[in-house]
């Protein structure tokens, strides 16, 4: 029952929180234990996963590969506990950003759904059941965006939903092809019945759709447009949430698909993989350098992070996978700190526009380092943790033997580097532009404390990555030879 | 635009509905039908209030908000599967509380349980869902058309 | 016969990007819907054809050798509901932005990326 807990509490927090629509400060209460349950119940799941190895449990008692199971495997425990940890920060920011009772009733429970969908996709073993929690976040994140309802939401979200709609048919005509070409559906039984079949024509065909469909979930290269018209427009906390983990689900999707399911090695989709995360990577940076605000620099860098996470997937050696998981794990936290920290920097300056901020530095000095952190992790920027996970990426290009990556590594990281330098100098360094005693506000504590956590976490895993490293690589062995996940699923049925 | 016909229709057809959208769920039980066919008819009849006459006549025969009903639905679903979790060990096992099962494996008493009530939950999750767009959507155009006569 | 689905598949594929291509809100979806309709006769297809056999058997009656395969059955029914939502929704929400941005056009939905804003 322990993973079921993880579907059963946030989903229970949505309808408490919806029984107490009229109210916001119930809901917030709600909510926050919600949350907070929600992360005790996480750092027991990774506990476990830690102690005893993957373990699997079944829905109804049907065994698997008939019935749906859950699984938590050192991947999915960590996506799960990075889950609760943001679900709790942005949820704090979210009591002095989400203000506007009538307008914003919606956002407490569908931020609820959504976590229960984040959950249920990161937990599930089955690749059907995977469909069906992408559409509870899809769902919950229409809703989230169009929370407030102003014009730019509106037209955020028609780009979302059209192209998302695409993805989501994709998705499921993938698992329809797969399904016919193999009967099974457990990604575990699959594993074993597409052993030595990875080079025939309806497996090819089921996994180029699937990468197009977990690829525009993931805003890869030729289909990511919906991301940067996007989120910017919806509240701050809506932002950090879907940049920190929505995005991070079509990453989860694609990692676990193509080393669980598919065997990608010595067939085109390594080719067509590491082709579009370098695209990715690149477009995603340049991208970056041509945006006019602070949330719309940080959509494109989260286009070119998933580059770099899908590039260690591409390569595939134990040294990128480790290093694609490591960058996943701590973009987590990167991206929720600089969305939140976008948010709080509007409220002292009065806008996120370029033109129309400034000087936070020499007014709030403490706080500027709250964002300068981690868009220095962002960048690659040592000691920070950004920097060990583009090291590793780096290191293992280079032990392939490929200069072009290294370099694409490096250039793009620089480039990177350039767009946060863009950030700083136009709305932390330069003079705002009516004065800087324009900013008089005090940041609330609601803002104050998840940033601080979020950049502490940051610092932390940059000073002591060793361990972190070391644990990034026993995932990364699990994923590549995973005869612990199968056993768990098909062997050890509880 | 209220037209006679259609609302008294309507008075006499929305029992009816309901009744069938309760008939259909009960049927699915064991046969097709179910919670989700039985909340859409149920949500067909306050859409036919609404038709007839008008959101508010429609929300007021609703008593609860949509989102409300949704929740309660939801809740209901959660109810069956952590009912299953705690009883088995399974969540979303099936518990049937006034079955018994003789000797020879026969079942004997109320095939009453769990199941019934995600069942339920089902229903009133369509109904919500439904009546709440539904609503939403007629707010928009009502609105739109006090704008067009200004 | 699965020659004859594959065929409707691909004439729904194609007929529902045509639509898409119109580049207005409103047949976008009309035209998702279609390709929507079109995945589910991929599983359909996928769970093999079978004339005449039902899906279910009562409990005690042991003809297993004459069903048809449920699993496809179930899955499409789940996608139709999911994609039922999605186009509710998706409907809402078009018929919310023609209301308040007052067009069809994407191209001339620009609120969100404004067109002027360039290098500032």
């Amino acid at each position: 029952m322990l993973l079921f807990w993880a579907l059963v509490i946030p989903f229970g927090t949505a309808v408490l929180a919806l029984l107490a629509w009229r109210s916001l400060e119930m809901q917030r209460g709600i909510s926050l234990i919600g949350a907070l349950a929600l992360l005790v119940l996480t750092v027991r799941i990774a506990i476990r996963v830690a102690t005893e190895g993957p373990f699997a449990e079944q829905a109804g008692g049907w065994p698997a590969p008939y019935g749906i199971t859950l699984v938590a495997d050192g991947l999915s425990a960590v996506m799960v506990l990075l889950t609760g940890l943001v679900a709790v920060a942005v949820l704090i920011f979210s009591f002095a950003d989400v203000t506007e009772g009538e307008k914003h009733y919606g956002f407490y429970p569908l931020t609820h759904a959504l976590l229960a969908g984040i959950c249920g996709a990161f937990l599930t073993g089955d690749i059907f059941n995977m469909y069906v929690w992408f559409e509870v976040m899809l769902i919950a994140s229409f809703g989230l965006l169009v929370v407030g309802g102003g014009k730019a939401q509106l037209d955020g979200a028609i780009k979302y939903v059209g192209l998302n709609l695409i993805a989501t048919v994709a998705f499921i005509a993938g698992v329809g092809l797969l399904y016919g070409a193999t009967g099974a559906l457990n990604m575990a039984d699959l594993h074993g019945r597409l052993m030595g079949r990875g080079a025939e024509t309806p497996i090819l065909a089921s996994a180029a759709v699937l990468i197009f469909a977990f690829g525009s979930k993931a805003a890869l290269f030729p289909v990511f447009f919906w991301l940067p018209a996007s989120y910017h427009t919806p509240t701050f906390s809506t932002s950090a949430l879907f940049a920190a983990l929505l995005t991070k689900v079509g990453v989860y999707a694609l990692i676990r698909v193509f080393t669980l399911v598919y065997d990608i090695d010595g067939t085109p989709i390594a080719a067509l993989l590491l082709g579009t995360a370098v695209l990715t990577m690149a477009v995603g940076a340049l991208g970056a350098l041509s945006q006019g605000s602070i949330r719309r620099v940080l959509g494109y860098s989260i286009v070119s992070s998933i580059g770099y996470m899908i590039l260690g997937l591409a390569v595939a050696t134990p040294l990128a996978v480790t290093g694609a998981l490591f960058y996943l794990f701590q973009d987590v936290l990167v991206k929720a700190n600089l969305f939140l920290g976008a948010g709080a920097t509007k409220r002292l300056a009065g806008s996120e526009e370029f033109g129309k901020a400034g000087g936070i530095w020499r007014v709030r000095p403490w706080f500027s380092l709250l964002f300068l952190i981690p868009a220095l992790s962002l960048a690659g920027v040592p000691p920070f943790s950004g920097f060990w996970a583009k090291l590793l990426l780096a290191r293992a290009t280079i032990e392939i033997g490929s200069a072009g990556l290294t370099f694409m590594v490096l250039a793009v990281g620089f480039l990177t580097l350039f767009a946060m330098a863009r950030i700083w100098a136009a709305v932390f360094w330069s003079a705002h532009p009516e004065g800087d005693g324009a900013i008089t506000e005090r940041l609330p504590a609601a803002m104050l404390v998840p940033l601080l956590a979020l950049t502490g976490a940051i610092v932390y895993i940059g000073i002591d990555a060793g361990p972190m490293v070391a644990g990034a690589a026993a995932i990364a062995t699990g994923l590549i030879d995973p005869q612990a996940y199968v056993a768990a699923v098909l062997g050890g049925a509880e | 635009m209220k037209s006679l016909i259609l609302s008294t229709c309507t008075r006499m057809l929305m029992p009816l509905i309901l009744i069938l959208s309760v008939f259909v769920f009960w049927r699915g039980h064991n046969e097709p039908g179910g919670g989700f066919i039985g909340g859409l008819l149920a949500a067909t009849a306050f859409a036919l209030v609404e038709k007839a006459e008008g959101l508010e006549a429609a929300k007021r025969a609703l008593r609860f908000r949509p989102q409300s009903i949704a929740a309660f639905g939801l809740g209901c679903a959660l109810v069956s599967g952590v009912w299953g979790g705690l009883q088995y060990g399974y969540f979303l096992k099936g518990v049937w509380p006034f079955i018994t099962i003789d000797a020879e494996g026969n079942k004997h008493g109320l095939p009453f349980g769990s199941i019934f009530l995600f069942d339920l939950g089902v229903y009133f999750v369509v109904l919500g869902t439904v009546c709440g767009i539904l609503f939403a959507l007629e707010d928009v155009v009502s609105r739109e058309a006090d704008v067009e006569e200004d | 016969m699965e020659l004859l689905l594959a065929i409707l598949a691909g004439s729904l594929v194609a007929a529902g990007s045509y639509l898409m291509m119109s580049g207005k809100t409103l047949p976008y979806l009309f035209g998702l819907t279609m390709i929507s309709n079109a995945a589910n006769l991929i599983i359909f297809a996928s769970g093999r054809l079978t004339f005449g056999k039902p899906p279910l058997v009562p409990e005690h009656d042991k003809t297993i050798a004459d069903v048809s395969n449920a699993l496809p059955q179930a899955l499409i029914l789940t996608a139709i509901v999911i994609g039922f939502g999605l186009l509710v929704f998706a409907l809402t929400l078009s018929y919310r932005s023609y209301y308040v941005l007052k067009t069809i056009e994407m191209d001339d939905m620009r609120e969100a990326e404004p067109i002027a804003e360039g290098n500032s």
